[in-house]
Parts: C-alpha cells; sequence; structure tokens
C-alpha cells in the first residue's frame, strides 16, 4: 500500500480564520494541536519554533494556541523535533506530548516507543504524532541557495515558501517568485534518496497538500488514537471536511507521487545494496511488496 | 519455550529428528512441552564491573514487578537480590557490567555463567560495549593494575544484548516478557546486537552520516543518556568528552536497524 494503513482520508481545513492566515495549507496540524490543548488531550506540543535566523526553524515545545499558530508553516529544511521530545518530558513536564513529524522523524520516534532501549519513560507520553507528508528535506544552504543566489531576493523577505505544481515556489509581500523543481535538485539531503515514506505512514494522522485544493489538506487518520482526536476535532468544528477528490487532482495525484517517491528510493537502496553500502531497508528483492517501508 | 529459544540460537541439545513414533508418544512429549512452558524461567543476575544501575533499572518496572517477580519469573541467583553464594543452573543469566581481565574472580563468575546459563544476555552498556569503563586506564589504588575493562563478548559467547546506560525500565519488561512468550522477532534486534560491542557516539558519524542515512530527525541527541549529541546544522554533533560510548544513539537511529513490521503490529496498522 503505498498510501499506508489508514482509517479514513478526507480533505479538510481549519476553520479558525488566524490558523487559516498563516498556515500552509488547511492549518490542520494547527488546529489539531490546539484543539487537543484546550482539550487537555495533550500538555504541549513539540512544533518547529521559529529562530532569529530567518526560515531556520528550531525544535521547541509549545505550551499555549499563541506558540503553536506561531510555528505554522513550512519550513524547507531541518528541525530536529524527535530530540525536543525527552526535554518536553523531563525538563516541562508534560505527561502528554503531541509532536509534529516528517516522515523519517516519526520513524524515529515509532521505533523509540517499539525498542525503547536507553529511552526512559518517554514512549507511552507520546500522546498525538501527526505526521505531514514529505517528498524530501534540503539543508538550509540550498534554501540560500535557491533563494539568494537564483531568485536574488534576501531571505527576510519570504513570507512563505512552497512546492508544487513543479516548481519552488517563493511567496514575498508583493511578488510570487518561482523556479523549477528541477533546478533543486541535487541539492536534496542524500538520506532522503533511500527514504520510502512519503505520506507519514506511522502517524497518528498524518496530512499534506497533495490531493487537496488550495487551502485544504488531505488528512488520514491511521491509529485509533489519531482517528479519535481528529473525528472529536471535527464534531467540535475547529475542522470541517469533505470527501476526498476521487479525480486526477486527489488520491489518484497523491498514489502517483507516493508511488514515484517510493519507485526511485528502492532504485536507489538496491543500487547502494549493490555497491556493499549499509542501508537499513530490505533489498527489492527480499520483499513481497517493493513499496512497503520495510 | 526456553527449548524454543535454546533450538533457536543453537543451544542446548539438537532438535530430534522427525519421529516416526507411535502417538502415545507423541502426546507423552507433548505433555511434556506443556509442562516446560509452564515452569517460570530462572533467572540469574550477575554483577560484573557494573554500577547496579541496570539492577535499578529493572525494578522501576514498579505497575509489573509485583507479578513479575510471583507469577513470571524466578529470580534464583544474584548478589543484592538473593542470598546465595553458589551459582545454580539458570535459564537467563542478566550480566550487569564489564569484565576487569586483572580480576581472577571476575574472568572466573564470568565462565562460569557461560557453562551454568542457557541464554546469557549483556545487560547494560557496560556488559554490552564496555560503555564508560572503555576509559579505565589503572593505576588507582588499592589496585593499580586494575586497568583493562572489555565487553562480556570479548570472553565469551551472548546470545542477546539489551544495550543502555542503563537500559530502560520498558525495555526490560518487554525483553523477560518476550523471553516468557518466546517472541524471536522481538528478541532479534538484541541478537543482532550481542555483536556490537565497540560502541561510541562517533558511530552517528561513521555509520550514518558518512553512510548517506542521515536525514536529521534528531532520535540519536533524543537518546543519548548524557547529553552528548546535540544537533547542528541537522547533523548530529558529538561532544567526545561527554561521550560514554554507550552505543545508544546509533542504537536508537531509524537508520541503523528498521523494525517495520514491529512497529506496524505495536500501532495496530
Amino acid at each position: 500500500m503505498v498510501l499506508g494503513t489508514y482509517k479514513e482520508v478526507v480533505t479538510a481545513r481549519s476553520t479558525d480564520k488566524q490558523i487559516q492566515k498563516v498556515s500552509q495549507d488547511g492549518g490542520i496540524v494547527s488546529a489539531l494541536f490546539c484543539y487537543a490543548l484546550e482539550e487537555k488531550l495533550i500538555d504541549g506540543a513539540v512544533v518547529a519554533g521559529p529562530t532569529d535566523e530567518f526560515w531556520k526553524p528550531a525544535p521547541m515545545v509549545a505550551m499555549s494556541a499563541d506558540e503553536i499558530i506561531a510555528a505554522a508553516g513550512t519550513k524547507y529544511t531541518f528541525s530536529p523535533n524527535v530530540l525536543m521530545l525527552k526535554q518536553a518530558v523531563r525538563q516541562y513536564g508534560l505527561e502528554k506530548v503531541g509532536t509534529v513529524a516528517i516522515p523519517c522523524q516519526t520513524m524515529g520516534i515509532r521505533k523509540m516507543q517499539s525498542y525503547p532501549f536507553g529511552v526512559r519513560f518517554l514512549a507511552d507520553k507520546i500522546a498525538l504524532l501527526t505526521g505531514i507528508f514529505c517528498m524530501e528535506n534540503f539543508p538550509f544552504v540550498s534554501l540560500e541557495t535557491f533563494i539568494s543566489e537564483k531568485m536574488g531576493i534576501s531571505m527576510e523577505l519570504v513570507e512563505k515558501m512552497d512546492i508544487g505544481k513543479g516548481k519552488f515556489i517563493v511567496e514575498t509581500q508583493d511578488d510570487v517568485l518561482t523556479i523549477p523543481l528541477k533546478e533543486t535538485h541535487g541539492y536534496e539531503q542524500a538520506g532522503c534518496k533511500v527514504c520510502l515514506d512519503y505520506v507519514a505512514e506511522l502517524a497518528d494522522v498524518s496530512t499534506g497538500s497533495v490531493g487537496s485544493p488550495d487551502g485544504w489538506s488531505t488528512v488520514f487518520t491511521r491509529t485509533e488514537g489519531g482517528e479519535t482526536i481528529f473525528k472529536a476535532a471535527v464534531e467540535a468544528g475547529v475542522i470541517e471536511t469533505k470527501p476526498v477528490n476521487e479525480g486526477k487532482f486527489g488520491l489518484e495525484m497523491l498514489t502517483k507521487l507516493a508511488t514515484q517517491k517510493k519507485e526511485k528510493a528502492m532504485k536507489e537502496i538496491d543500487k547502494r545494496k549493490g555497491m556493499g553500502l549499509p542501508v537499513p531497508f530490505k533489498a527489492s528483492s527480499e520483499k513481497e511488496d517493493p513499496l512497503a517501508n520495510v | 519455550m526456553l527449548a524454543r529459544i535454546k533450538e533457536f540460537l543453537g543451544l542446548g541439545a539438537k532438535p530430534k529428528e522427525v519421529s516416526e513414533e507411535p502417538k502415545e508418544v507423541v502426546s507423552k512429549e507433548e505433555v511434556e512441552k506443556v509442562a516446560e512452558e509452564k515452569t517460570k524461567p530462572r533467572i540469574g543476575y550477575i554483577h560484573l564491573s557494573g554500577c547496579t544501575g541496570d539492577g535499578m533499572s529493572l525494578t522501576e518496572n514498579y505497575d509489573i514487578l509485583a507479578d513479575l517477580l510471583t507469577d513470571m519469573v524466578e529470580i534464583v541467583y544474584g548478589q543484592t537480590l538473593v542470598d546465595l553464594w553458589e551459582m545454580p543452573e539458570m535459564d537467563l543469566a542478566l550480566v550487569e557490567g564489564s569484565c576487569c581481565l586483572q580480576d581472577e574472580h571476575s574472568l572466573h563468575e564470568l565462565m562460569e555463567v557461560r557453562e551454568k546459563a542457557g541464554l546469557v544476555v549483556a545487560f547494560g552498556s557496560c556488559a554490552a560495549t564496555g560503555c564508560f569503563t572503555r576509559y579505565s586506564r589503572g593505576g588507582q589504588q588499592a589496585q593499580p593494575n586494575h586497568e583493562s575493562f572489555v565487553p562480556i563478548a570479548d570472553l565469551i559467547k551472548v546470545d542477546c544484548a539489551i544495550p543502555g546506560c542503563p537500559p530502560s525500565p520498558e525495555i526490560i519488561a518487554k525483553t523477560v516478557v518476550a523471553v516468557i512468550n518466546g517472541d524471536m522477532d522481538y528478541l532479534q534486534p538484541m541478537i543482532d546486537l550481542a555483536g556490537y560491542t565497540e560502541a561510541c557516539g562517533c558511530d552517528l558519524q561513521l555509520k550514518v552520516v558518512n553512510q548517506a542515512l542521515c536525514t536529521g530527525c534528531g532520535t540519536c541527541a533524543m537518546a543519548c543518556q548524557t547529553r552528548a549529541v546535540s544537533m547542528t546544522n541537522g547533523r548530529p554533533e558529538v561532544n567526545s568528552a561527554r561521550c560514554i560510548k554507550c552505543g545508544i544513539c546509533y542504537v536508537q537511529c531509524p537508520r541503523s536497524w528498521w523494525p517495520a513490521d514491529r512497529i506496524k503490529k505495536d500501532l495496530g496498522l
């Protein structure tokens, strides 16, 4: 299954105007965390918060809706959120932690929960793991190259970054600049090339832009916990949903992109294994389903 | 159950050949098998050059400890736990601490464990990787010559390892339950980790970053028990002065080994 195991998939967005204004797409991550915080389903959430440097995020523990909303929006570079989970539990004393994670981060968290070798009293405190779709990630210097060098503008003028329709898109206050995605190739981090997960298959709830119209997100509910929280948020009116588009720009597009990512990664895994390099995933010849994340 | 584990690990008696014996014999064997399955595993705790932290971590399973000790396992040996001097036969021996090569008594005890235990577990990072006893170099009173400490797998065959400084209470509970249930799938990574004896924070660089595998997720920095790992520009940076060579950063990295099937099962996916 290229989209992982899930209970339901819908198109959704936050009904909160404040979230809609700052969110990357439908504001699902922000809406879920704000709702869960309010309902005391979580005591805080680890998010990719802003730093002194424009567009360079850092993991932070958000304890209020304001802090969660301040972290909204995609930053196309590293925010090692997983490391903050321990601080959330130890320094902040949280018992029920929410966290947002890209697929590789969900993999680190889930492995820690199944095999908590040195990680004490943390595994059962992850109350809501929200995963976001991820095709690839970039070192910060790659971003600087796209924006400062290729587009010729200063990072601090950027209001929003996006990847879609084959382009890397940057919005400033009065302009929209793009470069073809082709020009970003070679700037991705190498570790992404063996990643077999596009839609955060191991999250409680995963969400992303592909498959839904602008301003909306595609949302998968996967685990029982994830389904419960998402449904409650919809019932409470903080998230509105509509059926996911079954057509060309709905699940079909999502399936296509997920398949592409996985096929490319599988090829790279086989190639690296052929060179005798270590890869923690099985070669295509060892697997029943070559696109499974194993 | 233990027979199954022993068989899997190639210990004890060889598996019986396919029998063409009469049915009643088979059923008698089945009765014995059931009887064996009901036997509580005899667990020993052997304390070499360790700090008792691993044993303490075991006892931090407050919720299940009483049940574990009364109904599930029998602790038959262990300083601090059992008043017994002669090492008995054990199904499972948890060995804490590394072994000092200049201490005849430790060497003797380790050899004896291997003889008397069905399964030998390197319990905690000192036993598994040497951990911070890797930095020992002698020259201290009252035994200035006690300078060489090695993980126990350098001296005997180790069946599985539970690294951690200390291992979390949860992983100890999960391992014991897996042993009782004969859950070899769960134990497989620990069997594999018995071979991971030369651990260091620099493994993150050598075995992950250098191998084009790092994604900057931060799991290593979260896992490090001495806060020796930080993340700089999305890559782990190890403060070698703080690293105690426990191996946890690399063990927890999602790009060192990947138990996908187990995770999906645990999540109900």
